[in-house]
């Protein structure tokens, strides 16, 4: 197929299809609305279905009957619509189901606004729905990469039978890229023995349930998920370096807004000024670890935590490094987008008379 | 030697139900399992679990089963039938499950013509929860957040389902039956089996709902909760086919 200029909203569902996925749901909501066109002019061609359901709750729920039976199920949505997912997806990470959400997150809270954000950090990574409960949270940071990760998120997901996102923004969503499918690793969809989709008088049946009224039954079941979950915060970490090993200040940054950075940081080496990007691709799971052996650095004097919000990663930034050194935050918010110009100013500003 | 003239179906599993003495649920899981048996569709059905009295339905049938957020199970239902055109799937569904908390997935199940096949039990209260107002709920209806009788003006008015959902295009079949008494008991079951035909036959959504007694909500003895709905829900909730495609 070669290179092909693409949205990344188009990408996300091509990656999807490629992947084998034949069913999505999805509902209407700015800025994602590519991917259901996409999907509903595509999905017919490989025998596959583009359903537009009555909500986001309804598409959610689409998902968890077309995981639970045993299929690569996603949908897609942004940040408001998002929220009216969260109910769904705590009872799909209760069954132990696997599936691909894409968050096209917009400025919030309430109805916001359409343009990027970052703002559902918190939501994504802490607090997908009620319950003790995790949610594999990719984040891209060009258009290629979204296509990667769609494949990744579709394999971990069914690996660990846990629900994966996908939390990209406005502008990734919307923008435009050459991206190449061929780089794209295809997976075998994983074994699913346990679905439910008819047991054929063959097998004893199977039940996709997230409801244990026996409290001891429910906590040995979480925390047996946890354990995988360990399992995923050992393996699966992902994240990008890019000139850190002689910075004195590292910019943590992710998705679009670490874009910004890296061009920050190629100006500000341009001035001499030794800043490193160290770019989280898994927001969950954290890569805790790298932060802290960077933190250890003689060398590294500064954290300066760059987001499309208010700073909702600031925390996990001094949790993984212990404090061991300061860390600032600078961000936009509401759908504005900061300049590398910007960013490098804040830099000069804590690195003071140094720069 | 006696000869075995009553027997568990096979669908039904060997498990003591949940339900309180006097409960209809017992009597419509009963018939369901014996439609599944007859049609001999066990292998292929898969059975959609509400939240409510009916959530450990999942444990009562011996087909394959999905337990669904409260009022979804119609979307879920939508996913697995999407995905497995074969599967026969059926939601199984209180009132305030299917037509208060899950209206939207009620109504568009039906608009979309999905070939499944609900079983309503509509018994006019919330029964898990301890006796709330239901959707259904008849007017001056006494339940614990209608302490004084249900007003019109107040709490508004119960929803006739099938009523509703004969309007639609995409619902091929609708029936409100009873379990009050043998002969509903068996009219029941003759709706439960040819509303999974018509699913089985393609021709979109298939509601049945069941006039149903829930004692212990309502403050009555079996006995008298079964007059009850023959009484006062039968007058408000006519019996009788609401729209059955298959009809001239």
């Amino acid at each position: 197929m070669g290179k092909v200029l693409m949205k990344g909203n188009e990408a996300v569902a091509e990656a999807g299809i490629r992947c084998g996925c034949r069913h999505y749901f999805g509902y209407p909501i700015t800025p994602q609305n590519e991917i259901s066109a996409y999907m509903a002019k595509n999905m017919p061609k490989v025998g596959g279905l583009c359903l537009q359901a009555e909500s986001e709750i309804a598409a959610i729920n689409m998902v968890l009957g077309a995981a639970a039976s045993g299929v690569r199920a996603m949908t897609s949505s942004s940040s408001p619509g998002i929220s009216l997912k969260s109910e769904g997806l705590s009872y799909i990470a209760g069954c132990d189901l696997p599936c691909l959400v894409v968050n096209v997150q917009r400025g919030g809270p309430g109805l916001g606004g359409i343009q990027a954000a970052q703002s559902d950090y918190y939501q994504a990574t802490k607090a997908m729905g009620h319950g003790d409960l995790r949610l594999l949270v990719y984040s891209p940071s060009t258009i290629q990469e979204i296509v990667t990760l769609t494949s990744k998120s579709f394999d971990t997901s069914e690996k660990y039978r846990v629900p994966a996102m996908i939390l990209t923004d406005g502008v990734i969503g919307q923008m435009m890229e050459a991206v190449d499918f061929d780089e794209m690793v295809i997976s075998t969809p994983a074994d699913k023995s346990w679905a439910s989709c008819g047991h054929g008088d063959q097998r004893k049946k199977n039940i996709i349930n997230s409801l244990y009224i026996e409290p001891e039954k429910l906590e040995a079941v979480v925390v047996a998920r946890f354990k995988r979950y360990a399992e995923i915060e050992k393996n699966e970490v992902m994240f990008e370096e890019y000139m850190t090993d002689d910075a004195e200040l590292i910019i943590v940054s992710y998705g679009i807004t670490a874009r910004i950075c890296k061009s920050a940081v190629n100006l500000a080496r341009k001035q001499n000024v030794k800043v490193g990007l160290f770019r989280p691709i898994s927001l969950w799971p954290y890569p805790s670890d790298a932060l802290l052996n960077l933190a250890k650095k003689d060398i590294t004097k500064h954290f300066l935590v760059s987001e499309l919000n208010m700073g909702q990663m600031v925390d996990d930034v001094k949790v993984s490094t212990h404090c061991l050194k300061p860390v600032s935050f600078y961000g936009r918010t509401g759908g504005m987008l900061p300049a590398p110009e910007e960013i490098l100013a804040e830099i000069k500003k804590i690195l003071g008379g140094k720069a | 030697m006696g000869q075995i003239v009553f027997d568990r179906p096979k669908a039904l599993s060997d498990v003591q139900l949940t339900y309180c003495p006097g409960c209809t649920h017992g009597i419509v899981h009963r018939l369901i399992a014996q439609v599944i048996d007859e049609l001999e569709i066990e292998g292929r059905t898969v059975g959609i679990a509400p939240v409510g009295c009916s959530v450990f339905a999942y444990n009562f049938f011996d087909c394959d089963m999905i337990q669904a957020p409260h009022g979804r199970a119609p979307a879920v239902a939508t996913g697995v039938k999407r995905a497995h055109p074969n599967n026969v799937l059926f939601t199984y569904q209180g009132d305030g499950d299917l037509a208060a908390i899950g209206t939207a997935e009620t109504v568009h199940v039906g608009a979309r013509g999905e070939n499944i096949t609900t079983i309503f039990i509509n018994n006019a209260i919330y029964g898990m929860t301890g006796g709330q107002m239901a959707p259904t709920t008849l007017y001056k209806q006494v339940t614990m957040t209608t302490p004084y009788g249900r007003e019109k003006n107040i709490q508004g008015s119960p929803i006739k389902v099938c009523e509703m959902l004969a309007t639609l295009d995409g619902t091929a079949y609708a029936e409100r039956v009873a379990v009050d008494c043998v002969k509903n008991v068996n009219a029941t079951k003759k709706a439960i089996k040819k509303a999974f035909q018509i699913q089985m036959a393609g021709k979109g959504y298939s509601i049945v709902e069941v006039l149903s007694a829930c004692p212990t909500e309502w403050g009555k003895s079996p006995v008298e909760a079964l007059e009850w709905i023959r009484t006062d829900m039968m007058p408000f909730y006519p019996l009788g086919i609401y729209k059955d495609v298959t009809e001239g």
